[in-house]
């Protein structure tokens, strides 16, 4: 037999910002945010509840690098723990999504037949409700707090998300291993999670990180409205929502948390698109 | 240059095309001439080199094949005459002139003027190459709009003539349809008719009837050599399949990984192959008309990203030396008008070729006793609406199997063939029971200990196996080759180091190295990935296997290894083979009886000898005459089928193939199908017509068996 | 085709009647009745049982949800519990002002958003194609309280006046009144959701430009203008029609946001007013009237698309 050579698999790092360029900006900003949130609070000077009502609605100086809020609360760390609430409550709600919608898209792309007919149908139902109606629903249901929020906005997710695990089973259920698994006598729960599953998780992790960002936004649009999380939490739709009462008078109070958030959700949205892109590409 | 006109009227069966000289320039001798070409692609692995140092010159009114298997890089030789390479392609070398003019100093207007003018292409795939929402006349009259200034009416009926040329009936009514309405084979015509609205000199042909039935096929190609001879047009001819390219071409050129290594006249190429590559892939090659065991080429394609500077095909040559090892060739005239790139050409090797071995494989050793038995078995679809349903709306049922019966004998290779929609995987996927019959019985015998009736059993699944068509979907590429094969023999209950070693020595059964255990499927080639599935076949020990079509996807020169593979596995073990395919050719070395199927229904079956010898069903009469022979000098009328297959979610009543049927008897075939009689020894048809009558029939260019 | 077009409007059907289902479960599952809202909170045990009688309170579930559905059909709609007018009449109201918002919308998002995203997938390679990608990442990720907020602050802050702050003023009180409070909560409205469109209609086009019969076109010696008017944009758009469809969707969420920010007295801000006070015959209503119309809107489109594509229009 001749020597075979087997094909690199990795590319060189410097092609790699070239051909991929969403994928490092994205994960760049990301792996800053997370840092930022986890040990931002931590180091940070000011305590996030400490108020000099005397310094109120400071900008930005070198004391309060952000400025202040309304009560004369440092906008930097405010903002820093609010980044902790949002991505809680965005890697919260897709993790659910995707713990209910896995298993249900299988399912159903797996057996097809009437059972598919029948869950389908309702993941339909469920999806004829905009997202964010579907979460302001289940919040009027449950009343309004941070884990209902996950619960609503991770509920939300799962129609969409078992839509696209089921159609990659769908696709993946006619490859001739599958049959090949059939054939052996192969237990149905062995072949969903052993043959099909590997193989459907690359677009899954991808639909599921692109997720991430539009939770976080629901998140915050809840929050906003005074139905999501709840005071004393630091959030940052809630920090937005606070910064109407003043805003003429300081803008800070709404730029920090506002550019915060899109940055974030700017960097989950790279991140993602790149994944697919750095997958697409190897196959 | 000015298109030529296109006068007359539409199947006037005179000339149909005055050509116009061209203006200001002299139609010299050579029409395309290529020098030297050198393309390449970036990637992420590095420079793909598709072409290197390619010369090739076509004349005017002359078909010119070029035959390669994949990767050779056909394809891009056909689109960088186009100019119309990927956008990671670029060609870093060398000249194409056409009629006198050099192709590469064009700018993209001047470009654009010749396409579909000058030089038009047919494509692969017509189905995607056809803009769906588009009625196919528009497609057409298309290319007059863009050459010329001809009316809207004016452009629709010369497509309409256009129509009929390729033989499209009642071009009016088809000229309104959308592309997804037609079937493939009239696709391909519309894509043909696209490409000679201008009278174009040079029409370039890419792989135009792979993926097309062989009877389609056959007519397709019955077409074009009818266009040729009044357009007179020159043809590029690009196809892997070297039966196809002897039957059309009247030179042909070889190509291999990136470099032609022969080109001559199409006689003496394939009489007389000189480069070894050429000579092995003949050898290789199943032939209809002569039984003989065919020899594969050992090796792989070679690495484009990584050429040597010596030959190219020396790692896999049978006949180098030390020259071979160091130096690459050049493209020498060994005689007249017959070039080949070898160091080696002048030397006679030629003669070791034409010993070919006229051994016939070691074929079944059938015992009589049958082993796989089925029963008036049926497979039936229904699309799922149950609102529809409930609506009282009818559904259609796709009969995908319908009333089949016949019995596999152990010791035997049986082959299932016919076209695509014919069931023979269905049937073969109800057989393994991966699918539950409508209706009917499946019986399988064992065979040692002896004779009980298992199937459905556990020890039935053990018994009886399956290889698949796709390597690429046959093994899980998440899962290492080494989980791949261990798993059957995990279910079968052998410990650790027990499945390690069966392992092991499955691969050594297929010829694989044990280190691929390690690897993933990403990293095997197509012919080696086959083998992995099966050994993985082979890991419980089974008695009889399901083969569904597991050389189709593959080159024609790792096909005869893995055929080899697979009968001497067969005889050192004594089984018993269900070989489906499409292939004739190849079914007729390897198989012992044949079963001939349409539309879900049997409509012959018997020893393959009689069956090729003697066809009596008018369908494999047709079939057997449509399948094109790997000799120029050899031409075949095919059996002509006028339309298409019928659809199976609509079969039409009584016998299946009477609407296409060329020696119908009349109202007894649309009423009903005719059972399967015995007209010989083990032999059966199902057809109404009499036995005097089949007898006498006959095909004609009847292939001699020598 | 006839059975497939009665199967999904008998799915319609379907649909609107389990989504009402849903709707009444969500918004009767908390405990806190319509009476004890009524009355107050001193109210007596009595009194509550008495009103909770007389509203019908007390019965079963289901058949508290049939009621429900019989006055549905019939018109009567219920009273708002605390605006204490019938629900008819207010969502009437609100349907229209929430609608001028959407029609603006959908319009710039038509008019601008497809074109644009054509424009981006021509000029892929190029600094237009990159501008107008990068423009979209960020109107996607940016959400649309943040993007009001702004734009309250530029355009009708203490600095620039331009335009009010939020409200709403009705079309008989003049046009350039009514115009001035639209243009900002429409703009909010619309940004995000241009980009989305953008994005989707850029990656249609491109799937299209790839594809094997463009290929056929280019090599049939079109030039570029015909490949692209007459053999991309027909293919490469029918997408969009789903895309927009599915926009419509997030316009309708988007809708409350924006109108919280502007207090826009629309459909939104209905809901949200609705919730936050508990008044459920008024949120059933107001949803379900939006699901409605994002449940239609989708079988509408599926139609068109089904008539614009010759492979599913002709068997």
């Amino acid at each position: 037999m001749s020597e075979r050579k087997f094909p690199p698999s990795v590319t060189k790092s410097h092609y790699l910002f070239i051909q991929n360029p969403a994928l490092v900006i994205g994960s760049s900003i990301l792996a800053f945010i997370i840092l930022v949130s986890l040990v931002g609070p931590v180091i940070s000077r000011h305590a996030t509840t400490e108020q000099h009502i005397l310094k109120r609605l400071q900008g930005p100086s070198l004391t309060y690098l952000f400025g202040t809020d309304q009560y004369g609360r440092d906008l930097l760390s405010r903002t820093l723990l609010g980044g902790r609430t949002s991505l809680i409550l965005g890697l919260g709600a897709v993790a659910l999504g995707l713990v209910l919608g896995i298993p249900i898209g299988l399912i159903t792309g797996y057996f097809k037949g009437r059972t598919d007919e029948i869950v389908m149908r309702f993941m339909d139902i469920l999806l004829s409700f905009p997202s964010l109606l579907m979460a302001l629903l289940i919040i009027t249901a449950l009343g309004a707090s941070l884990s209902h929020a996950i619960l609503a906005i991770g509920i939300a997710n799962c129609p969409g998300i078992a839509r696209i695990v089921r159609s990659a089973t769908l696709s993946v259920r006619n490859e001739e291993f599958v049959f090949a698994a059939e054939a052996r006598g192969e237990s149905h729960f062995y072949i969903m999670a052993s043959e099909i599953f590997p193989n459907i998780l690359p677009p899954t992790i991808i639909e599921g990180t692109i997720r991430i960002g539009f939770a976080m936004l629901i998140g915050a649009s809840l929050s906003f409205l005074g139905l999501g999380v709840q005071p004393p939490h630091a959030d940052w739709g809630l920090m937005i929502r606070d910064s109407r009462e003043y805003l003429f008078l300081s803008p800070w109070p709404l730029i920090c948390p506002g550019i915060a958030l899109a940055v974030t959700i700017i960097g989950f949205n790279l991140f993602g698109d790149g994944l697919r892109d750095m997958v697409g590409g190897s196959e | 240059m000015v298109c030529a006109t296109w006068s007359g009227g539409a199947n006037d069966g005179g000339q149909l095309f005055a050509f116009q000289e061209s203006v200001g320039g002299t139609v010299n001798s050579t029409l395309l001439e290529i020098r030297n070409l050198s393309v390449h692609f970036e990637s992420r692995r590095g420079k793909v080199q598709a072409l290197r140092d390619l010369s090739l010159k076509i004349g005017p009114e002359e078909t010119l094949g070029i035959a390669g298997e994949s990767g050779s890089g056909k394809s891009t030789l056909a689109y960088a005459i186009m100019r119309y390479l990927s956008a990671n392609g670029r060609i870093t070398k060398g000249e194409i002139l056409f009629m006198g003019e050099s192709l590469l100093d064009k700018d993209q207007n001047e470009l654009r003027k010749i396409r579909g003018n000058r030089i038009a292409m047919v494509y692969q795939d017509p189905k995607s190459s056809l803009n769906p929402s588009k009625r196919i006349g528009h497609q057409i009259a298309e290319v007059f709009q863009i050459h010329q200034s001809f009316s809207r009416k004016e452009a629709w009926d010369r497509a309409l003539g256009l129509l009929s040329l390729v033989n499209i009936p009642d071009p009016a009514f088809h000229a309104e349809k959308y592309p997804h309405q037609l079937s493939g084979g009239m696709q391909q015509r519309v894509v043909i008719a696209m490409a000679l609205s201008c009278g174009p000199n040079l029409l370039i042909m890419d792989e135009p009837t792979t993926g097309l039935d062989v009877t389609t096929q056959a007519r397709i190609i019955e077409l074009i050599g009818d266009l040729k001879r009044r357009a007179k047009a020159s043809i590029l001819y690009i196809t892997h399949d070297l039966s196809v390219i002897a039957q059309v071409s009247d030179r042909v050129g070889i190509l291999y990984a990136g470099e032609l290594v022969e080109v001559g006249v199409a006689e003496q190429v394939f009489h007389s192959p000189i480069h070894p590559y050429t000579v092995g892939l003949l050898a290789a090659l199943p032939r209809i008309e002569v039984e003989k065991q065919f020899k594969p080429i050992r090796g792989k394609l070679p690495d484009l990203t990584n050429i040597p500077s010596n030959c190219i095909f020396s790692p896999r040559c049978d006949h180098g030396d030390e020259t071979c090892t160091n130096q690459s060739a050049q493209l020498q005239e060994v005689e007249e008008d017959h070039f080949v790139k070898c160091l080696r050409s002048k030397e006679a090797f030629t003669s070791q070729a034409s010993e070919a071995q006229s051994l016939p494989f070691r074929k079944g050793n059938p015992s009589g006793q049958p082993m796989l038995v089925t029963d008036h078995l049926k497979k039936y679809y229904s699309e799922t609406n149950y609102i529809g349903k409930w609506l009282g709306f009818p559904i259609p049922e796709v009969k995908a199997v319908d009333d089949v019966s016949f019995h596999i004998r152990q010791g035997e290779v049986f082959a299932l063939v016919g076209e695509s929609g014919c069931g023979k995987t269905t049937l073969g996927r109800v057989i393994t029971r991966l699918l539950k019959p409508t209706a009917g019985k499946v019986s399988f015998y064992k065979r040692r200990p002896s004779g009980q009736e298992i199937f459905g059993t556990d020890e039935f699944r053990r018994s009886v196996q399956i290889v698949f068509q796709h390597p690429d979907s046959s093994l899980n590429p998440m899962k290492k080759i080494g989980t791949i094969i261990e798993r059957p023999l995990k279910l079968l209950g052998f410990s650790r180091p027990e499945r390690s070693k069966n392992a092991r020595e499955l691969l050594e059964l297929v010829k694989l190295d044990p280190a691929y255990l390690e690897r993933y499927p990403k990293h095997l080639s197509g012919g080696e990935k086959q083998r992995v599935a099966i050994a993985r076949a082979f890991a419980s020990d089974p008695e009889f296997i399901v083969f569904d079509e597991p050389v189709s996807a593959l080159d024609v020169s790792i096909q005869a290894s893995i055929i080899t593979l697979l009968m001497e596995l067969r005889a050192s073990r004594d089984l018993s083979f269900l070989f489906i395919s499409h292939d004739l050719s190849l079914v007729r070395h390897i198989a012992d009886r044949i079963g001939v199927m349409y539309l879900g229904k049997l409509c012959e079956l018997g020893p393959v000898g009689k069956i090729f010898q003697h066809p009596y069903h008018p369908y494999t009469r047709a079939l057997l005459s449509s399948i094109p022979v790997p000799d120029p000098s050899i031409s075949r009328e095919a059996i002509r089928l006028e339309g298409s297959v019928p659809s199976p979610r609509n079969p039409p009543l009584g016998c299946c193939f009477h609407t296409r049927c060329p020696d119908k008897l009349g109202q007894i075939c649309e009423e009903t199908s005719s059972p399967l009689i015995l007209v010989d020894e083990d032999h059966w048809v199902a057809c109404h017509i009499s036995l005097e009558e089949l007898q006498k029939a006959t095909i004609s260019g009847r292939i001699e068996i020598k | 085709m006839a059975p497939y077009i009665l199967n999904r409007v008998l799915s319609i059907f379907f649909v609107l009647i389990a989504v009402s289902f849903i709707i009444f479960f969500a918004t009767h599952i908390l405990p806190g009745s319509a009476a004890s809202l009524i009355l107050g909170e001193h109210a007596t045990k009595e009194s509550l049982r008495t009103l909770e009688h007389e509203m019908g309170l007390d019965k079963p579930f289901y058949v508290q949800y049939l009621n429900w559905v019989k006055g549905i059909v019939s018109g009567h709609w219920g009273d708002s519990l605390v605006m204490k007018q019938p629900v008819v009449s207010i969502i009437k109201l609100r349907v229209k002002n929430s609608a001028f918002l959407a029609v603006f919308s959908l319009a710039t998002l038509v008019l601008i958003g497809i074109p644009l995203g054509t424009l981006a997938a021509l000029r892929q390679k190029g600094k237009l194609g990159l501008a107008i990608m990068t423009g979209s990442y960020i109107g996607i990720s940016i959400p649309e309280f943040v993007t009001g907020i702004l734009l309250v602050l530029l355009f009708a802050g203490p600095w620039t006046h331009l335009l009010p702050t939020g409200g709403y003023r009705e079309f008989s009180q003049g046009i350039s009144a009514w115009l001035k409070h639209l243009i900002l909560p429409s703009a909010t409205l619309t940004l995000i959701l241009l980009a989305h469109v953008v994005r989707q209609t850029r990656s249609g086009v491109i799937e299209v430009l790839k594809s094997n019969y463009v290929r056929t076109a280019r090599l049939k010696g079109a030039n570029e203008s015909r490949v692209i008017l007459r053999h991309t944009l027909r293919n490469g758009l029918l997408p969009t029609i789903t895309v927009l469809a599915m926009d419509l969707g997030y316009l309708m969420g988007s809708i409350v946001i924006v109108e919280e920010v502007f207090a826009y007295p629309g459909m939104g801000r209905l809901i949200i007013y609705a919730i936050t006070n508990r008044d459920i015959p008024l949120l059933e209503m107001a949803v379900l009237i939006i699901a409605a119309i994002y449940t239609v809107s989708n079988f509408i489109a599926d139609m068109l698309y089904m008539y614009l594509d010759p492979r599913i229009r002709y068997r």
